[in-house]
């Protein structure tokens, strides 16, 4: 849980991944298309990767890749982050914490 | 069959009838209908009195007072021999005697009525047909009764046991009549429901088979599993859109007819929510055969000229429905236009992971470890190759999700931006534009074939 606050807070768009899920590049293709560059932690490359999706699952991450985190905040899953991008709130979101600037 | 016992009024189904008649009873017969009644209900099982002769009207209105004039004639008979008390039974002659003449006229003179009330009745009579018949060979009996009746006791005494024999010979018969006519009534219920329901499973077949689906034979059972999924759905969803098209309707005669507010929003919300049912369905669905959803097989085929992830496309929908919506404010064509912006970025995305996901599984199927000889290795490496795929193919669940997930969410988004008779409109507007699409399916399935 630790590393995940750690390395979520190090940059203001932070994404989970893993290098098989498919899903996770959907989500990544999005944050490029809004013009974010969020940090990319891919957990089966990761030293703790497993302690670390526990700690995601925990936080109520299903399933728990792609995990993302805006200003340190824990967003959510695929699902959040599409929903929170229709009603326009993902792009609010990346502007407050400064990931992006229009 | 009415029964009527004027020893238990409560039971008596003719009503006001029965109570009038048991007046009469009382008034004419003192306690002798009471002994008749019960003696009308051992011998003949029909629960008849006699006065209730007395009470019939030429509409035919009681159409059991014909059935129990006979009966009256025949319990007369029968009761009175059957009577322990003989002291009674000579009080009864004479009225035997009064009513022989009575009932000897009543045949012939109502027979007719009779027979129309017979016609006449319809639903609660269903023994009416066989009471005809009954009533004829009731009145076989009467006739040669009636005529001993002004002959000894001795006489009558065997013509009341011959009656007996006969009327529960008769009781029988209209018993077994009574039964096999229900029996018939039930049977042909039955036909006429399976009728129906063929009829229905015909145009279901009809319909699917001009989807082009694929309609094994009955005795295919291999992929049954699925295609129970598949084929479910397909009928959930051909109820649902029958349902889809009922609120329409009402959506749209609400609109028509300038309802206020308030109740258009109620109708609107109806609609909304009945959109919901589809997505649960959809899920169910793909977790029992996602391939299904996705195919679109369930759609009609110009539906599936625009397929995108099992479904159709929001941003594809808010292009049409921005021009059709107008009058918008500012402020409300900003918010659509971002919405369909918003949209189209979330359907780029899911669509490059579905490609990263075919990508990937061409990968795991393609790759084969260039020169490996031992046997065991191919075959787990085949087994691991076939069990990463089967992992990534599982994800495609997800994908589908995600898609449906951004229909709703798009839908949702843009009922937010609109005033409820704007929402009511769209929702008009998206349905007219899929009925359309579906129309052309239908055209263009039936389209002449050289």
């Amino acid at each position: 849980m630790d590393r995940v606050r750690e390395l979520a807070s190090k940059k203001a768009a932070v994404i989970f991944t893993k290098s098989s899920c498919c899903m996770c590049h959907s989500i990544k293709s999005l944050f490029y298309e809004l013009g974010a560059s969020p940090a990319i932690h891919e957990l089966d490359h990761e030293a703790s990767g497993r302690e670390m999706e526990w700690a995601l699952r925990n936080l109520g991450c299903t399933p728990s890749v792609p995990a993302v985190f805006i200003g340190g905040r824990f967003i959510g899953s695929a699902k959040d982050v599409i929903s929170y991008h229709v009603d326009g709130s993902l792009k609010q979101m990346l502007i407050d914490a400064k990931a992006i600037w229009f | 069959m009415p029964s009527f016992v004027p020893a238990t009024p409560a039971s008596n189904s003719i009503g006001s009838e029965g109570n009038v008649v048991q007046s009469n009873q009382n008034t004419d017969f003192g306690s002798f209908e009471h002994s008749l009644g019960f003696r009308i209900e051992d011998a003949i099982n029909l629960s008849r009195t006699d006065p209730v002769f007395n009470q019939i009207k030429p509409n035919g209105r009681a159409l059991g007072t014909d059935i129990q004039a006979r009966a009256f004639n025949k319990s007369v008979v029968a009761s009175e021999r059957d009577q322990s008390s003989t002291a009674s039974a000579s009080q009864r002659i004479p009225l035997q005697k009064e009513s022989q003449p009575n009932l000897l006229s009543i045949p012939g003179g109502h027979s007719e009525n009779w027979g129309d009330s017979n016609m006449a009745d319809t639903s609660p009579r269903t023994d009416s047909s066989s009471d005809d018949t009954d009533d004829r060979n009731q009145r076989l009996e009467a006739g040669p009764s009636a005529a001993l009746g002004a002959s000894d006791s001795s006489g009558r005494s065997k013509e009341k046991a011959v009656d007996q024999k006969t009327l529960r010979r008769l009781a029988q018969n209209r018993e077994a009549a009574r039964k096999s006519r229900l029996r018939k009534k039930a049977y042909v219920q039955q036909l006429e429901s399976s009728r129906l329901k063929l009829t229905q499973l015909e145009q279901e077949l009809q319909r699917a088979r001009q989807q082009g689906i694929f309609i094994s034979s009955s005795g295919d059972q291999s992929h049954s599993s699925n295609g129970n999924g598949a084929m479910a759905f397909d009928v959930e969803y051909a109820r649902w859109l029958e349902e889809q098209n009922r609120h329409i309707n009402e959506l749209r005669s609400a609109v028509n007819s300038h309802v206020g507010d308030t109740e258009l929003r109620i109708i609107v919300d109806n609609v909304t929510t009945h959109f919901d049912d589809i997505y649960r369905l959809k899920d169910t669905a793909a977790k029992a055969d996602v391939f299904h959803i996705l195919s679109g097989m369930w759609k009609t085929p110009a539906e599936r000229c625009f397929l995108w992830l099992g479904g159709f496309r929001s941003s594809e929908l808010l292009k049409l429905l921005i021009s059709q919506l107008e009058p918008l404010t500012d402020q409300q064509m900003m918010g659509l236009y971002n919405l369909q912006q918003t949209s189209q970025q979330a359907e780029d995305a899911l669509s490059q992971g579905m490609e990263a996901l075919q990508q990937s599984l061409a990968e795991t199927l393609a790759n084969s470890p260039p020169g490996s000889t031992e046997s065991s290795g191919n075959v787990a490496n085949y087994m691991g190759q076939m069990a990463m795929a089967m992992g990534k193919l599982g994800t495609l669940e997800g994908f589908l999700r995600q898609a449906d997930n951004l229909r709703q969410q798009t839908l949702l988004q843009m009922h937010r931006l609109l005033t409820t008779r704007q929402s009511a409109r769209a929702l008009l507007a998206i349905h007219d534009y899929f009925s359309r699409l579906r129309a052309l399916s239908s055209l263009w399935l039936a389209r002449p074939r050289e």
